[in-house]
C-alpha cells in the first residue's frame, strides 16, 4: 500500500507549531517523570551492586536481613574464619574481615536535621577486601584510637564531617582524619572506625557481620553449606552484590510502584490532550481527507499519516522529555533507605535501556492518542469530507 | 468504438432523517472516449451526484456503471481506491490543494501512488508545471497562489497520472472572470491537444459552451432536449 508522503505528515504538525509544542511539552512532561523514576532505581541498584565485590561473601545471622539486625557472636566469627574456603593473602592472614555496623545519627548541612548514617567498625583488612575504596583525603584511622574516616558523600552533606573536626557519638568524641573515595557505591554513604573501638564505646561483644574473600569462587554453594548446617554457627551466607543489591529491594519496589504509577496517571491526561490535538487535526482537515481519499489513497494509507502524525508527535515529546531527564544525571541525590533506615546518597543514571524504554513509552502515547482520531480521519465518507471543503 | 463510460439505468437516492430521497433515476449515458462534456442542471438535480458515481467515490443503489470497459460497482474500497488513481483525475470547484506542500509536491501527489522513480516524477512534473504554465511558481504554497493559479495547479494534479477521464465539479465556480475563461481555455486545449476525456459539472452556461457535449439533468432524470441556454 502506498502512503501518503511523509513530508505532508511532518509540515501539518510543523503548521500548527504553538498546538504541537504544547501537546509535545504535556507528553515530554510525563516522559520526564518515567525517565526519571527508571533512572532513579538504576541509580539506587548500581550504587548498592557496586558496593559488593565479585569474589565477596557476607555473612549475617539467619534471618537477619541486614548488617544491622546481626549479630556473630566471637566464637562463631573464629570458627568461621578458620573455614578452608577462605583466602588466604599477604603474611598469610585470612582475607576476613569482621565488622561491626552501627547506625548514628549526624546533622545534615543547610537544614541541621538529623539523618542516619551507617558507621562501619573495621580494620584494613576492610579496605583489602574492597579495593575501590580508597582514601581521598587525610590519612586511615589509626587500630586502637577514636578517629574515624568518612566517606566522600557523608564529607559533602553533613555537619562536622571535615579534616580535624570532631564528632560525638557513644559518648565519645571522634576525630576525622580522613575522607575515602568508594567509586559511587553505599560506601560512600558510610563512617567508618576501627571495629574494636567501636564495639567497647557501642557496649557490643559480637560483630554484626562478616565479609571474607573466597579462595575460590567455585566453592561459595559448599561454604555457604557449612556456614548453614553447623550448630554452633546458623549463619547465613550471600554473594557481597547479592547482599548489597536485595538491600535495594524494598527501596527499588516503592520507586517503581509509586513513580511508575504517578507515570501512569500522567500518561492518561497526556493521551487525551495528544488526543484532542488529532482529532482537531482531523476535524480542521477533513477537507483534506476527502481530497487524498478522492486522489486514490486508501484509508489505510489515510489511517497511517495521522497515526504517524501522532507517532511523530510522541517521539518529538520522547527526546525533549529524555533530554530534560538526561540533566539529571549531572545532580547527586540522598534518600533513607527502607531495609537499613540509613541515609543513601545516588546519582541518576541514564542506560542505554532506559533510553529504548522511554522512547517506547513515548510512541505508545502517542499511538494510543492518535489511534481513534487517526481511525475517525479514516473512515470519513468521501463525499461527505469533499463537501466540508 | 466502446464508449469510455457506459452507464445504464444507474439509481442513486439518499437517507434524510429517516426518508429516503431518490436522487438519480433510470440514468442511461454513454460517453465517448475525447468527448469534452457538460453536466448542467439546477441545484439538487444529481449532477455532482452522477460526477461522483462516474469517478468512483460513490457507489450506485442499482444499474450498471462502466468505465474504460470495467464495471466499477463490483470493485471493493481498496480496490476502487487504485482504479480512481490511474483513471481519474479531480478538479474541485475550491481548488483543494494541500496547504501544507508547494504547488510542485501537490502536483506531484497522484504520482507517490504509482512505481516511478523519485527523477521520473520530477521530470513529469516539471512537464505538466510547464503546460499549466507555472513552472516559475513551483515552490509556491497555495496561500501565495492566486486562485486561478492554484486552479492550474489542480488541473496539473489532475492530468500528471495521464488518467482515463477528467472529472471537474464547477472549475470556475469560485474564479473571476478572467481567471475562468483562462481555465476553460486550459481545459479545452488538454481536450484538444491530448484527446483527455472531461466530464465537467456547472452552473455556469457560458463555461458548458466550452463544452462539446451538453448533458442536462433535473430532479435525477436526463432531458431529452437541453432547455435553450
Amino acid at each position: 500500500m502506498m502512503g501518503v508522503p511523509l513530508n505532508y505528515i511532518a509540515r501539518n504538525l510543523w503548521s500548527r507549531r504553538l498546538t504541537t509544542l504544547l501537546t509535545a511539552g504535556g507528553l515530554a512532561l510525563v516522559v520526564f517523570v518515567f525517565a526519571t523514576v527508571l533512572m532513579m532505581d538504576e541509580g539506587l541498584k548500581r550504587t548498592l551492586v557496586t558496593t559488593g565485590e565479585l569474589d565477596n561473601a557476607v555473612i549475617i545471622r539467619k534471618g537477619a536481613e541486614t548488617e544491622i539486625q546481626s549479630g556473630i557472636a566471637r566464637d562463631q566469627a573464629g570458627i568461621i574464619e578458620m573455614h578452608p574456603a577462605v583466602a588466604i593473602g599477604a603474611q598469610g592472614r585470612r582475607m576476613v574481615s569482621k565488622e561491626t555496623v552501627v547506625l548514628i545519627s549526624l546533622l545534615r548541612q543547610g537544614d541541621n536535621k538529623p539523618s542516619n548514617v551507617v558507621i562501619r567498625g573495621t580494620s584494613d583488612m576492610g579496605f583489602l577486601l574492597r579495593p575501590q575504596v580508597r582514601i581521598k583525603a587525610g590519612r586511615l584511622f589509626h587500630p586502637g584510637t577514636s578517629e574515624v574516616i568518612v566517606g566522600s558523600s557523608i564529607a559533602a552533606r553533613f555537619n562536622d564531617t571535615g579534616i580535624g573536626q570532631r564528632l560525638r557519638f557513644a559518648q565519645r568524641e571522634w576525630t576525622v582524619v580522613g575522607v575515602f573515595d568508594a567509586g559511587g557505591s553505599g560506601f560512600d554513604s558510610e563512617v567508618w572506625g576501627d571495629a574494636d573501638q567501636l564495639m567497647q564505646a557501642f557496649r557490643r561483644n559480637a560483630y554484626s557481620a562478616m565479609v571474607v574473600r573466597l579462595a575460590d569462587s567455585s566453592r561459595f554453594e559448599a561454604f555457604r553449606a557449612d556456614v548453614g548446617e553447623d550448630p554452633r554457627l546458623a549463619q547465613e551466607m550471600k554473594p557481597e552484590q547479592t547482599f548489597y543489591s536485595d538491600q535495594s529491594k524494598a527501596l527499588s519496589t516503592f520507586i517503581n510502584v509509586l513513580g511508575l504509577t504517578l507515570s501512569v496517571i500522567f500518561s492518561i491526561g497526556a493521551m487525551i490532550g495528544a488526543m484532542i490535538t488529532m482529532y482537531a487535526s482531523v476535524a480542521s482537515r477533513v477537507g483534506e481527507i476527502g481530497t487524498l481519499r478522492a486522489l486514490g489513497f486508501r484509508r489505510g494509507a489515510v489511517l497511517w499519516a495521522f497515526l504517524a502524525e501522532a507517532l511523530l508527535l510522541g517521539i518529538v515529546g520522547g527526546v525533549a522529555g529524555l533530554a530534560l531527564a538526561a540533566l539529571m544525571q549531572l545532580a547527586s541525590f540522598s534518600t533513607i533507605n527502607f531495609q537499613t533506615f540509613a541515609d543513601l546518597s545516588f546519582r541518576f543514571i541514564l542506560t542505554p535501556g532506559i533510553v529504548v524504554r522511554t522512547l517506547l513509552f513515548a510512541v505508545i502515547m502517542g499511538f494510543v492518542g492518535g489511534f481513534l482520531p487517526a481511525f475517525r480521519a479514516a473512515r470519513l465518507n468521501i463525499v461527505d469530507a469533499l463537501r466540508a471543503v | 468504438m466502446q464508449p469510455v463510460v457506459e452507464i445504464r439505468n444507474l439509481a442513486k437516492s439518499y437517507r434524510r432523517g429517516g426518508q429516503i430521497v431518490p436522487v438519480l433515476t433510470d440514468i442511461t449515458l454513454d460517453i465517448q472516449r475525447g468527448e469534452f462534456t457538460a453536466l448542467m442542471g439546477p441545484s439538487g438535480s444529481g449532477k455532482s451526484t452522477l460526477l461522483n458515481l462516474i469517478a468512483g467515490i460513490d457507489k450506485p443503489d442499482s444499474g450498471h456503471l462502466r468505465v474504460g470497459g470495467l464495471d466499477i460497482t463490483a470493485l471493493g474500497e481498496g480496490e476502487l481506491a487504485d482504479w480512481r488513481s490511474r483513471n481519474v483525475g479531480f478538479i474541485f470547484q475550491f481548488y483543494n490543494l494541500m496547504p501544507v506542500l508547494s504547488a510542485f509536491e501537490n502536483i506531484e501527489l497522484p504520482l507517490t501512488l504509482t512505481r516511478l522513480s523519485r527523477a521520473e516524477r520530477r521530470e513529469r512534473v516539471e512537464l505538466t508545471l510547464s503546460l499549466v504554465g507555472l513552472s516559475d511558481r513551483k515552490d509556491h504554497y497555495p496561500s501565495e497562489l492566486s486562485g486561478g493559479q492554484q486552479q492550474r495547479v489542480a488541473i496539473a494534479r489532475a492530468v500528471i497520472a495521464d488518467p482515463v477521464l477528467i472529472v471537474a465539479d464547477e472549475p470556475t465556480g469560485d474564479l473571476d472572470r478572467q481567471s475562468a475563461a483562462d481555465i476553460l481555455a486550459m481545459l479545452q486545449r488538454l481536450n484538444a491537444e491530448l484527446s483527455t476525456t472531461i466530464i465537467m459539472v456547472t452552473h455556469d452556461a457560458h463555461a458548458a459552451r466550452t463544452a462539446r457535449r451538453l448533458i442536462y439533468l433535473d430532479k435525477g432524470e436526463l432531458m431529452l432536449e437541453p432547455p435553450t441556454i
